[in-house]
């Protein structure tokens, strides 16, 4: 704890005095006037009423040192949430609570409340295959399978066994692409490696590999991190498009690209949630020092 | 950082430094491809030389000295008055060699002589003769004209006038030189395709020793090894990288099966003898347990590989399928699996060419025992060519010499078939991702 104390006072040189007004569901006790202080509680608004997701008092640990400290957040239902802030805050693993990938990873615990629609996510009879059909998720890098095309898309459905017939995976496999903007592209050629594609368009063939087997949520680990502005463009527009049928939760490096697509914006700092806002706010007037630092570009 | 920037060194001064360490760079650099080069050139200078030399001594050995004899079924001579299993059995075919041995050369009398012209034709001469008639058993109190073998040292000296104008003579007599002389001049002595080493089991007779025994033993041996070490190595290795905890005890697995990599193999043969021999009472000299004893041998290279390819398959892949719902037995299945296939393939192959090659761990399961006959399942007691090899390189007869590199041929051919297959299977592999 005292490390991580220690660690923020080198990464925030600034020295500013904080005046924003406290927010009031949050039980923030003090922010002191020197933000290399500990950050004790979330400021802004986390909570929502409409939660798809819902996470109270998450702690991760990896072995013996902890990821995540006490995090409590709300991803409301058919809408963008953006993690951001420095590296190794802890976003990406709080991501991947939140479809268990972090299970996969030898010596990471996960502590607290996790739930799907009221569901415990960390609950003794879940089973990770179908909450991850449910909560799908898209990586940092695209990671088309070795496979075609056609087989990328289908092969959730599959294994899934959404499909009964050769014509409706056909469909789920057409659709799919079509939603992900990439069909005008591959139609012709749905038999060729995945891995053919350019950046771009694996990202998207692996967005449409995500929702081919319509989850209710889809997670994105810096899903551009990997491609040219044209080709983010391209998955920012899907973003907003996919937003009508799915909740995202989003994490981005790209502090322009969490406030073109969210609507709500969290900010992580060494582990702990230092502030949840709406987007703009969060931009325009971010209330807690530590965020207005990192969005102003003074350290991250 | 000034001080390093702007040291005292102007740029030419540091540009003069440089040419002048250039030179012996240079040199250095094509010291160094030098050695790569003559390293290739010695090893490739060695398998010449060992191609060379097994080729030129065993080439001789695919080719067999027969003479032409005109044979009559005699039932005098044979004993027999019909053809039947029964009067077969006992009937004497050699007799019947030796009459048209007589016949051909009339001029010899004497006891000594005409058992110095007897031992022209391999003993082996009756047994053709025998089947043939079997066969064919309207050929009684007829007479045809056929090819046998001819005796080892006769086939020696045959084959060694090609080389030299006198010959070697070693146990022929110059009176039986003549005769061999005699015979070739008349066309009725000539070197053809020794088809009797590739259909034949072992034989204290040079000429009718074959390697089919031995063959037919190895390939047997190795179908169980295989059967055996590539599933479980394969199953071992996933369930270690895939699915184990990491934990102490895991770790003692691996150190364990690296050690067991290096134990050398006749220790194996040792824990054949005393487990599957002793302990489990399965028959001596089978293939059954020199694959059981292989499959233990060739496992810790198995897994080791098998390892070493699945962790070299991306684990991005790994996160995309598990990302996608697949359960841990699907992500390996569907995605890990077809990935690490050529490269556990290649282990496999590598595995298999040892386990061809091997030899101590056999001869303490009996397979080195001598067995004439062509083995027909895998409990039959059989030989292995390596063994095959050794048997024949320790024979004091002089036609063993060709034959025993005919055999280290055969073996080779046999280890770069299936290094071709492997290497076949591997491009259709990994053409399909």
């Amino acid at each position: 704890m005292s490390t991580m104390t220690l660690n923020a006072g080198e990464a925030v040189p600034a020295q500013k005095e904080a005046t924003q007004p406290v927010a009031e569901q949050t039980e923030v006790k003090s922010r002191a006037a020197n933000p290399n202080s500990q950050v004790d509680g979330t400021v802004g608004s986390p909570f929502c009423d409409d939660a798809k997701l819902r996470m109270r008092n998450v702690n991760v640990f990896y072995g013996e040192s902890q990821a995540i400290h006490d995090v409590s957040l709300d991803i409301g239902r058919n809408q963008v949430v953006a993690m951001i802030g420095p590296s190794g805050c802890g976003k990406s693993t709080f991501l991947r609570c939140l479809n268990r990938m972090n299970d996969t990873i030898e010596g990471c615990r996960v502590e607290g409340e996790l739930s799907l629609d009221g569901e415990a996510i960390y609950g003794p009879k879940v089973d990770v295959v179908p909450l991850r059909a449910r909560v799908g998720m898209v990586f940092q890098k695209p990671n088309p399978f070795p496979k075609s095309i056609y087989d990328n898309v289908a092969y959730g459905p599959k294994i899934h066994g959404i499909a009964s017939r050769r014509a409706e995976l056909d469909e789920i496999v057409e659709n799919s692409l079509r939603r992900a903007g990439l069909w005008n592209e591959v139609k012709d050629r749905l038999d060729k490696p995945g891995t053919g594609l350019s950046g771009g368009q694996q990202q998207r063939l692996c967005i449409a590999r995500a929702i081919a087997v319509s989850p209710e949520v889809i997670l994105m680990d810096e899903p551009c991190s990997a491609l040219d502005p044209i080709a983010t463009a391209r998955i920012e527009e899907l973003i907003d498009e996919l937003r009508e049928n799915y909740t995202i939760a989003i994490v981005t490096h790209s502090m322009q690209q969490a406030a073109r697509v969210s609507q709500r914006t969290a900010y992580f700092h060494l582990g702990k949630l230092v502030e949840v806002n709406d987007t703009e706010t969060v931009f325009t007037n971010p209330e807690h020092d530590l965020t207005e630092a990192y969005i102003t570009g003074r350290f991250g | 950082m000034t001080d390093l920037t702007q040291s005292n060194l102007t740029q030419k001064q540091v540009r003069e430094r440089i040419e002048a360490r250039l030179a012996s760079r240079h040199r250095k650099e094509k010291i160094f491809r030098g050695f790569g080069i003559a390293s290739i050139a010695f090893g490739v200078l060695a398998v010449l030389v060992l191609f060379t030399d097994i080729i030129s001594k065993g080439s001789s050995a695919f080719v067999q000295t027969d003479i032409q004899l005109q044979v009559t079924y005699d039932p005098a001579a044979l004993g027999i008055e019909t053809v039947d299993e029964e009067s077969l059995a006992w009937a004497n075919f050699d007799a019947v060699i030796r009459n048209a041995l007589r016949e051909r050369f009339p001029e010899v009398t004497g006891r000594r002589d005409k058992r110095e012209l007897y031992s022209l034709v391999s003993n082996g001469a009756g047994f053709e003769l025998r089947e043939r008639l079997q066969e064919n058993p309207q050929l009684l109190g007829k007479t045809e004209t056929l090819w046998f073998n001819a005796d080892d040292d006769v086939d020696t000296y045959v084959k060694s006038l090609s080389k030299s104008k006198e010959g070697f003579l070693g146990r022929t007599s110059e009176q039986k030189a003549q005769w061999i002389l005699a015979l070739r001049e008349s066309g009725e002595l000539e070197k053809r395709f020794n088809t009797t080493f590739f259909t034949n089991g072992d034989s204290r007779e040079p000429e009718q020793a074959g390697i089919r025994a031995a063959l037919v033993g190895s390939l047997f041996t190795l179908l169980v090894t295989l059967v055996l070490s590539f599933p479980i190595g394969v199953a071992a290795a996933i369930y270690l990288e895939e699915f184990a905890p990491k934990n102490r005890w895991t770790d003692l697995i691996e150190v364990n099966i690296n050690n067991l990599a290096a134990v050398p193999s006749i220790v194996f043969g040792l824990l054949g003898l005393a487990i599957f021999i002793n302990f489990f009472e399965l028959p001596r000299s089978a293939p059954l347990v020199g694959g059981l004893v292989l499959t233990l041998m060739t496992l810790p290279t198995i897994i080791i590989s098998s390892r070493a390819s699945l962790k070299s398959v991306p684990p991005s892949i790994r996160e995309a399928a598990m990302g996608m719902g697949a359960s841990r037995m699907q992500v390996v299945l569907h995605h890990v699996l077809p990935l690490a296939m050529p490269g556990m393939l290649t282990g496999a192959i590598i595995g298999m060419a040892q386990a061809l090659g091997e030899t101590a761990p056999l001869l303490m399961i009996g397979m080195v025992a001598f067995i004439v006959d062509v083995p027909h399942g895998i409990t039959d007691p059989s030989t292995v060519l390596p063994v095959q090899i050794f048997l024949w390189a320790d024979s004091p007869e002089r036609a063993f010499v060709e034959r025993t590199s005919a055999a280290i041929m055969v073996l080779l051919a046999v280890l770069i078939t299936m290094n071709t297959c492997a290497v076949w299977l591997r491009k259709k592999l990994e053409r399909r991702w």
